[in-house]
C-alpha cells in the first residue's frame, strides 16, 4: 500500500509540474502573437474568448504571476484551453476532443494488438529455439525497419489503387457524419483497417524480438528447470513460469509505446490522410495555432503519464516483488 | 544390505557437444538400493550434477547421451527403463517416482507466483483427480511437515530465507511421495546451523517415508556423515564407491584421499593442513589446471 | 611492528522503513603483525562489514580504527599509506581481477603506485612476486585472468596484495570460492607467505576448520557480537559460548562421528 501512495505521490508531481511548465512556456516565448492576432481580428473575438486567451498566454500584466497562475488552474479545471486562432476560434477543447478518439481508437488498438501479438509468437519462439519458428525473426525485423511511409504508399498502392479492397484515406466516407450506426461502424473498420495493418507489421517485430531475447534468458533459469523437472505439461511451463517472467521487461516498453500514441503517429495520420492528433498537431504548428499547441502538449504530457501509471499498476500485479520494495 | 535395487545406471555417457567436445561423464554404472542414501562427491566441472540430470533425461542441448541406460524397478513391481518412455511417459514419470531439490534454492522458485501455487502445480498436473479444496490441504499439510509453516502458502520467494526456500523446495520433492529423490547440493548456500537443520530434516523423512537420496555435493565431511555409501567422481568417472566407513577409513583411490585431506579435520589431528611445516607445501595440487 | 586496532566500533545502517539495523556492537579487536586471527561467523554476523569498515569502503557509525595509534585519514596521502600497509584479498578471484588486462598490468600497478622499486626493477619485482606464489612467471605472466584457473587467480591476488609490501593482509573468505582440492594449498601458501614476511592476517571465514588451523586466535561474531575469542585449539575444542558450540556441533566432523561407538551405522545424522 505504502508503495502505490509513493507512486501516486510521484505521479501527482509529475503532473503539475507539467501543467506548470506548460504554464510558463508561453510566458517566456518572445514576441507577442496572441497579441497581434487579437489587434488583427478585433470585433471578431468574443469577450470571453478574449479573457481566457489572456489569462492562459499571460497577456493580462496587469494581474500578479500568482493571480494569472490560479486563474489558469481555474480554466484547466473547466476544460477551457482557449480558442483556436486556425478553425475559426473553436474552443481548442472541442478540437482535441473530436480528433483524439480516432487516434487512440486505431492507434491504440493497433499497439495493443501488435504487443499481444508480437509477444505470444516471441514467446513461442524463444520456447523452441533452434527451430524454423526461427525464420520469424528476420521476417519480423526486415518490416520494422523499412520506413514507415514507403510501406504505407506501398500498401496503398496495392490494396487501394491496384486491387481496390480498401478505401486509401480519412477515416471514414465522403459524406458521412459520425453517428452510431451499423453502416458507419463498418466505414469506419473499413478505413482503419490499412493504417492498422501496417502499424502492427511495422512494430511487431520489435516485440518478437524483445520477448524472444528475454524468453532464451529465462529458459536459463532454475525455476524453468525445476517446472520442467516437476513433470509439468510443456504449456504450464511455457506460460506460468517462463513467459510470466519474461514478459515483465516487455511491459516497461509497452508503457512507452503506449505514451506515444497520442503524440507520434504523425507518418501515419499523413499517409493515410486520417483525422488524428498527429495532423492537427502539424496544422497547428504550422498555422501558429499558440492555442491549439499548447492544448495539445499538455493532452500529449497527460497521455504519457497516463501509460506511465497503468504500466505500473500492471507490473505491481505481475511482479510481486515490486510491491515489496520499500518493506 | 539386501539386494533391491531401485535405479541401475549402466554404462551411462554425456558429452556436450560443444567444439571441442567434451565428455562431461564417461561410462558410469551404478546402482541405487532402496531407501539409501547414496552420496555422489567430486568437484566442480567432474559431471556429479550432469550424471544426475541425465538420469532424469532434464539435459538440454548441447548435452547428449551417448550411451547407457537408466533402469528403474518400481516399488510396484515394474520395471521401467527410462530412457526408453516417450516423451509424455517421461514428462509423468518425473516427480511422481524421482524429484529432485536443486542447489540453492535462491532461483528454483519462480519469483512471480507464489509457493501455494508452486506446490499446487504438482498436484494439479500429476493427481488431476483431486479437488482443489484437497490440493489445497495437501499443500498446507506438507508446509507444516517441514515447518514452514502453512501460513505461507500466499508468501512469494522473495520474502521467505534460504533456509525457508530450501525447506518449501523439500517439501515439493516430497509432495507425491516418490521413491527417489536426487538433491543436487542442497544446502551448499546455508549457513551451518541451518544446513544441520535440514540435513536433520532429510534423514528423518526419510526413516518416515523410505525415500532413496542421491545426494550430491562437493562437501565430503558432510556426505560422509550422512550417506550410506559414497561414489567419488572425477573427470566424468566414479573412481571410487565404498560405504562411508570404508570411505573415511580405507579409501582405495589416490584421489579420494586427496580429497579427503583437502578438508581439515575440526576437531582431531592437524592432518594434512601444515600450517608451520615449512615451505612450499602449496604448490603441488593444480600443476597448470587451467580452464 | 604495525598494529591495527578497532575499538568499540558500533555500525548502524538506516532501512528504509523498518528503523535501524546494528551491523557491529561495539566491536573491538586488535591485529598486530605477525600473528593471525580468524573472524568466524555466519553470514549476516556483520564479518563483511567488518571487512568494508577496513577497507574504508564503509566508515563506522562509533568507534576508531587506529593504525600504529593513528586515526585513518579520511583522504589524500594518509589514506593511500593506509591502505598500501593494509592489504585485501576478497572472495572471488575473477570478479577482483580485470579481464582486460594481464597479470603483469595487475601486479605492476601497486608497485608503480607505491614506488616500491625502482621502475627499472619493477618487471623483476613482478616475476619475483609471482614465483612467491608458486605461479610460473614464464607462463603466466602475460596471460589474462580467465586463461587460469581459479586457484591460480587468486595466487595472483595474494601476488598483488603483497606487492606494495603490506604489514596487515584482510582475507575475506579467500577460498570459499576455489574447488575443494585447491583451498588448503591456497591457505597454507598464505600460512607460508605470513610467516615469511611477518604478516598479521585477518582470516574472514565460515569454515571453523580451517579457522581453527589457520589462526592463532579465533573470534565468533554472532548478530555484530563478538561472542567468544580466544586461542584457536580452546575455542573450536572447548567452546564457552554456547552458539560457539552450536556452531561446532554443526559443523561436519568425520572424525568425531566415525569414532563415536554409539554411531556405527552412519545412516544417522
Amino acid at each position: 500500500m505504502r508503495f502505490f501512495l509513493r507512486r501516486l505521490a510521484f505521479y501527482a508531481f509529475t503532473a503539475w509540474a507539467a501543467i506548470t511548465i506548460n504554464f510558463f512556456l508561453p510566458r517566456v516565448m518572445k514576441g507577442d502573437p496572441i497579441s497581434a492576432y487579437l489587434q488583427k481580428n478585433q470585433g471578431k473575438v468574443s469577450p470571453e474568448a478574449i479573457d481566457s486567451l489572456r489569462t492562459l498566454f499571460g497577456l493580462d500584466s496587469t494581474k500578479s504571476l500568482w493571480q494569472q497562475y490560479i486563474d489558469y488552474w481555474g480554466l484547466l479545471f473547466h476544460g477551457d484551453l482557449g480558442r483556436s486562432f486556425s478553425r475559426g476560434l473553436a474552443p481548442v477543447t472541442d478540437i482535441i476532443a473530436s480528433a483524439l478518439p480516432w487516434t487512440v481508437g486505431l492507434v491504440g488498438l493497433a499497439t495493443v494488438f501488435s504487443f499481444i501479438i508480437g509477444t505470444s509468437l516471441g514467446a513461442l519462439i524463444g520456447w523452441r529455439r533452434g527451430s524454423r519458428a526461427d525464420a520469424v525473426v528476420p521476417i519480423a525485423t526486415f518490416f520494422s525497419t523499412v520506413p514507415y511511409f514507403w510501406m504505407g504508399l506501398i500498401v496503398i498502392a496495392v490494396f487501394s489503387s491496384t486491387l481496390g479492397w480498401f478505401p486509401a484515406s480519412h477515416a471514414y466516407g465522403k459524406g458521412s457524419a459520425p453517428e452510431w450506426s451499423l453502416d458507419f461502424i463498418l466505414q469506419v473498420v473499413q478505413h482503419g483497417a490499412l493504417p492498422a495493418i501496417t502499424i502492427v507489421v511495422a512494430s511487431l517485430g520489435g516485440w518478437v524480438l524483445g520477448m524472444r531475447n528475454m524468453m532464451m534468458t529465462v529458459l536459463d533459469e532454475d525455476y524453468v528447470t525445476v517446472a520442467q523437472a516437476k513433470g509439468l505439461k510443456p504449456r504450464r511451463v511455457l506460460v506460468n513460469y517462463a513467459a510470466r517472467n519474461a514478459l515483465l521487461p516487455q511491459l516497461s516498453s509497452f508503457a512507452l509505446s503506449l505514451g506515444f500514441i497520442v503524440g507520434g503517429t504523425l507518418v501515419m495520420e499523413l499517409v493515410f490522410s486520417y483525422p488524428g492528433v498527429g495532423k492537427l498537431l502539424l496544422d497547428a504548428t504550422t498555422a501558429k495555432d499558440y492555442p491549439l499547441m499548447q492544448g495539445l502538449f499538455l493532452v500529449i504530457a497527460l497521455a504519457v503519464l497516463l501509460a506511465n501509471i497503468m504500466a505500473d499498476i500492471a507490473y505491481a500485479i505481475l511482479d510481486p516483488r515490486t510491491r515489496q520494495m520499500e518493506a | 544390505m539386501t539386494a533391491d535395487p531401485l535405479l541401475t545406471v549402466t554404462d551411462f555417457s554425456v558429452t556436450y557437444e560443444v567444439d571441442p567436445p567434451v565428455e562431461a561423464v564417461r561410462n558410469v554404472s551404478i546402482t541405487l538400493e532402496r531407501g539409501e542414501i547414496l552420496g555422489l562427491a567430486g568437484e566442480s566441472g567432474c559431471g556429479k550434477t550432469t550424471l544426475a540430470y541425465g538420469i532424469q533425461r532434464l539435459l538440454k542441448p548441447p548435452a547428449v547421451i551417448t550411451s547407457g541406460t537408466a533402469v528403474f524397478q518400481d516399488a510396484g513391481g515394474q520395471t521401467i527403463d527410462l530412457h526408453a518412455l516417450t516423451v509424455e511417459q517421461m514428462r509423468r514419470f518425473r516427480w511422481d517416482k524421482a524429484s529432485m531439490v536443486f542447489q540453492g534454492a535462491m532461483n528454483a522458485l519462480n519469483p512471480v507466483t507464489n509457493v501455494g501455487s508452486q506446490l499446487d502445480d504438482v498436484f494439479l498436473t500429476h493427481r488431476p483427480q483431486m479437488s482443489r479444496a484437497e490440493r489445497k490441504e495437501e499443500c498446507a499439510r506438507l508446509l507444516d511437515m517441514v515447518g514452514v509453516g502453512r501460513e505461507r502458502l500466499r508468501s512469494y520467494a522473495h520474502e521467505l530465507s534460504g533456509g525457508m526456500r530450501q525447506r518449501v523446495m523439500i517439501a515439493m520433492a516430497l509432495a507425491l511421495k516418490p521413491q527417489l529423490m536426487i538433491m543436487d547440493e542442497p544446502t551448499t548456500a546455508l549457513d551451518v546451523l541451518v544446513q544441520r537443520e535440514i540435513l536433520q530434516q532429510i534423514s528423518d523423512l526419510r526413516h518416515e517415508f523410505g525415500f532413496s537420496v542421491i545426494f550430491i555435493t562437493h562437501d565430503l565431511p558432510m556426505l560422509l556423515e550422512i550417506s550410506d555409501r559414497i561414489a567419488i567422481m572425477k573427470d566424468g568417472r566414479i573412481v571410487e564407491i565404498d560405504t562411508s566407513a570404508n570411505i573415511y577409513h580405507h579409501a582405495q583411490h589416490e584421489y579420494t584421499r586427496r580429497l579427503l585431506s583437502s578438508f581439515p579435520s575440526l576437531t582431531g589431528e592437524r592432518g594434512d593442513f601444515v600450517r608451520g611445516t615449512g615451505h612450499g607445501a602449496g604448490a603441488v595440487e593444480e600443476n597448470g589446471a587451467s580452464r | 611492528m604495525t598494529t591495527l586496532e578497532f575499538s568499540h566500533v558500533t555500525k548502524r545502517y538506516r532501512v528504509r522503513g523498518a528503523g535501524d539495523m546494528l551491523a557491529l556492537d561495539d566491536v573491538s579487536f586488535t591485529l598486530h603483525s605477525g600473528e593471525t586471527i580468524a573472524l568466524v561467523g555466519q553470514s549476516g554476523s556483520g564479518k563483511s562489514t567488518i571487512a568494508k569498515i577496513l577497507t574504508q569502503l564503509e566508515r563506522a557509525t562509533t568507534g576508531d580504527i587506529l593504525l600504529d595509534g593513528k586515526q585513518i585519514p579520511r583522504r589524500g596521502k594518509g589514506l593511500r599509506s593506509y591502505r598500501q600497509q593494509v592489504r585485501m584479498v576478497f572472495q572471488d578471484p575473477f570478479a577482483s581481477l580485470n579481464p582486460y588486462h594481464t597479470i603483469r598490468h595487475h601486479i605492476e600497478r601497486p608497485l608503480r603506485l607505491d614506488h616500491v622499486v625502482p621502475s627499472d626493477e619493477v618487471e623483476t619485482e613482478v616475476r619475483r612476486l609471482l614465483e612467491r606464489v608458486h605461479l610460473d612467471p614464464a607462463s603466466t605472466i602475460d596471460r589474462r585472468p580467465h586463461e587460469l584457473s581459479g586457484g591460480q587467480r587468486q595466487r595472483v591476488a595474494i601476488a598483488r596484495a603483497l606487492a606494495s609490501r603490506p604489514s596487515l593482509l584482510i582475507a575475506d573468505e579467500p577460498v570459499s570460492m576455489l574447488d575443494v582440492s585447491i583451498r588448503l594449498g591456497v591457505l597454507n601458501l598464505m600460512a607460508d607467505l605470513q610467516r615469511e614476511a611477518n604478516l598479521g592476517v585477518l582470516y574472514i571465514t565460515h569454515d571453523l576448520a580451517t579457522a581453527r588451523h589457520f589462526s592463532d586466535e579465533i573470534m565468533v561474531l554472532h548478530h555484530g557480537v563478538v561472542v567468544e575469542r580466544g586461542k584457536s585449539d580452546d575455542v573450536i575444542l572447548n567452546p564457552q559460548h554456547e552458539y560457539t558450540r552450536a556452531l561446532r556441533d554443526a559443523s561436519p566432523d568425520p572424525d568425531k562421528h566415525f569414532a563415536d561407538p554409539s554411531a556405527p551405522a552412519p545412516t544417522r545424522s
